[in-house]
């Protein structure tokens, strides 16, 4: 499926409005992204015009950005005796408001740089990067602090002070931005602390925690100055399975309830299927693919998008092809998304036109909220052409394997 | 006692004792206060560090390491002039000080450099995403994360301070030391160095332990 294709599906994905957003204003951008155009405000009005180099337009109509962080031809490359090493090559990258995008890679494949370039831990060698309306790229020292309390970050090794207790870690932030004073900033933290569910941890000092509830604490710290956008740096690759689950939960629910924008880099496809909306795949300092997390998932197109999806499916493809060698009678893969995943399709075509159907492989799970079923099936006997016609006239997506 | 310690004058140990004291406090004091931040400056300016200031992390890097090889002795001999000029007198605890400071701070610095160095960079990072500035940076991540270290540095400082104010009885600076020298080796008294050394000691020893109590106490790790 080209690249093309994917965005309609993919912006279906991310036009719920969220609170206090002007509804009507939000109807033309939604026909706008349901065209094909892969970038279609930044395409028709410059986004140069838009937002000014410092600051953004407050005009008495606001002007809402369909993207909330925007990459123009960003590249990066480091320094090492003299010789130029690019860890990423010239990239065009578009995050939507509340959306969760995740940016997967092996390590060294440029993801951590390119989430460092959007708050500027690290600096573009070229290109303009614009977030939230500023353009990161020229922005002073006073002005990168003052940015930089409006993005949250949290870390693989979650990265809190060891010399303060939970409570004082989740003030930091607030002590350093010095807007609100004592008593305010102890009710913030204390609504932070509730909202992670570590109230009772408060006076508690990191060393003390479990690695879940550290990630916790760097939750609440870099929510504490109210972001409307969260980067998480690996942030569950240090934890076992049950508390990514609820840390990935967690990040979910931010995401939802505080219309948070949620950029994730990992190196784990489960990641990707459990929180995210959209995915970018990155290789060698090179985004090979990116679009809605169910059709990347489910439709691979780059090896190496197919490897972190055998990876996650402990799926073996040469093993399989060489099983399904042996198996009389043509080989179809069905993809099921949304709600025809429970419609009994396979028994009313198998009884409608004599086909007979063995499964070879499946798996049935969940994209994010939405259920998905694959399966491979091998077709013998009765009419097969009639079966496939019928596979294909369904609501189900269809590749005819042999 | 009297017949165990026939030479020992307990007054004169007790005067020496307290100069002793006064000595190490002294300078322990100078020294951290101008040694601390001496040792942030060499980390921030150092390579790869917040503030990377080559030619001034060579330069300070210059200062220390030449002061820090000049053997101590030396250093008093050399210090005099400047530190009649500084406090009027080149003999006693005022004559001391000013040397040991200057002959412990570079070694306090670059101890402190370490203990900064101790400091995971990304806390470094995380502090940075926050909007910190580079002062910020200083004075609620680094100091506070490096407290435990920045303690066993001056722990260790004022253990060698004490080794060093023995020393200054070469130029007039009194203490323990000085008595040790001057009774116990010229004047063939043993019983009196016999006694300082063992007050050295129990002063090493109590300066370690309570060094050691103020790093756990600090420690959250």
């Amino acid at each position: 499926m080209p690249a093309e294709h994917r965005h309609g599906a993919e912006t279906a994905l991310n036009t719920r409005p969220a609170p206090g957003r002007d509804p009507a204003l939000f109807r033309p951008l939604r026909c706008l992204w349901g065209t094909r155009l892969r970038h279609p405000f930044t395409l028709r009005v410059p986004t140069g015009k838009l937002a000014p180099r410092t600051h953004p337009v407050r005009s008495e109509q606001p002007i809402r950005f369909p993207h909330v962080i925007d990459f123009h031809q960003v590249h990066k490359a480091y320094h090492v005796n003299g010789q130029a090493i690019a860890a990423l090559q010239p990239c065009d990258l578009h995050i939507a408001r509340g959306e969760v995008f995740g940016i997967i890679g092996h390590s060294g494949a440029g993801k951590s740089t390119l989430l460092r370039l959007i708050n500027r831990l690290e600096a573009a060698s070229g290109g303009r990067i614009v977030v939230d309306g500023e353009d990161v790229t020229a922005l002073d020292a006073d002005g990168l602090r003052s940015f930089r309390r409006r993005v949250g970050m949290i870390f693989q090794h979650f990265n809190l002070l060891a010399s303060k207790t939970v409570a004082d870690n989740v003030a930091l932030p607030l002590k350093l931005a010095g807007e609100l004073d004592a008593s305010q900033i102890d009710q913030r933290v204390a609504a932070l602390l509730a909202r992670v569910g570590l109230t009772d941890q408060a006076r508690k000092y990191p060393a003390q925690l479990s690695g879940g509830q550290k990630q916790r604490v760097g939750i609440a710290r870099a929510l504490a100055t109210e972001p409307k956008i969260l980067l998480c740096d690996e942030a569950t690759s240090a934890l076992d399975p049950q508390t990514t689950a609820s840390v990935l939960a967690l990040l979910a629910q931010l995401n939802r309830e505080l219309d948070l924008t949620v950029v994730l880099i990992t190196h784990e496809m489960d990641v990707i299927r459990r929180v995210c909306d959209r995915v970018a795949v990155m290789d060698a300092g090179v985004i090979v693919e990116q679009g809605a997390v169910a059709d990347v998932f489910l439709h691979p197109q780059h090896i190496t998008t197919r490897r972190f999806v055998q990876e996650a499916e402990q799926v073996d493809e040469d093993a399989q092809r060489d099983d399904f060698a042996h198996v009389p009678g043509r080989i179809l893969r069905l993809t099921f998304r949304g709600a025809s995943t429970y419609a009994p399709l396979l028994g009313s075509v198998a009884r409608e036109t004599g086909a007979d159907f063995s499964i070879l492989a499946g798996r049935i799970d969940h994209i994010k909220d939405s259920p998905y079923g694959q399966l491979t099936l091998a077709l013998t006997g009765g009419n097969t052409d009639a079966a496939i016609a019928r596979f294909a006239s369904a609501d189900v997506h269809l590749e005819v394997m042999r | 006692m009297g017949a165990l310690f026939p030479n020992v004058d307990w007054p004169e140990i007790g005067l020496a004792s307290l100069d002793t004291l006064s000595m190490l406090g002294g300078s322990l004091l100078f020294t951290v206060i101008l040694g601390l931040p001496l040792g942030v400056l060499l980390f921030l300016a150092s390579p790869r560090q917040l503030l990377e200031q080559r030619a001034l992390y060579g330069t300070l890097s210059l200062v220390v390491n030449i002061l820090r090889s000049v053997p101590f002795v030396i250093l008093l001999i050399l210090m005099i002039p400047v530190t009649v000029l500084i406090t009027g007198t080149s003999l006693g605890v005022a004559g001391a000080i000013p040397p040991l400071v200057v002959g412990a701070t570079p070694f306090f610095a670059r101890l402190v450099e370490t203990a900064l160095r101790e400091v995971d960079r990304g806390i470094i990072e995380a502090i940075q995403a926050m909007g910190a500035s580079t002062r910020q940076i200083v004075f609620h991540a680094l100091l506070p994360e490096a407290l435990p270290g920045i303690l066993a540095a001056i722990t260790v400082t004022a253990i060698t301070l004490v080794s060093y104010t023995a020393m200054s009885g070469l130029i007039g600076g009194g203490g323990l030391g000085d008595l040790a020298v001057r009774y116990g080796y010229q004047r063939y008294q043993p019983d009196v160095m016999l006694i300082t050394v063992a007050l050295l000691l129990v002063l090493v020893q109590v300066l370690q332990t309570a060094g050691d109590w103020l790093v756990l106490r600090f420690s959250r790790k």
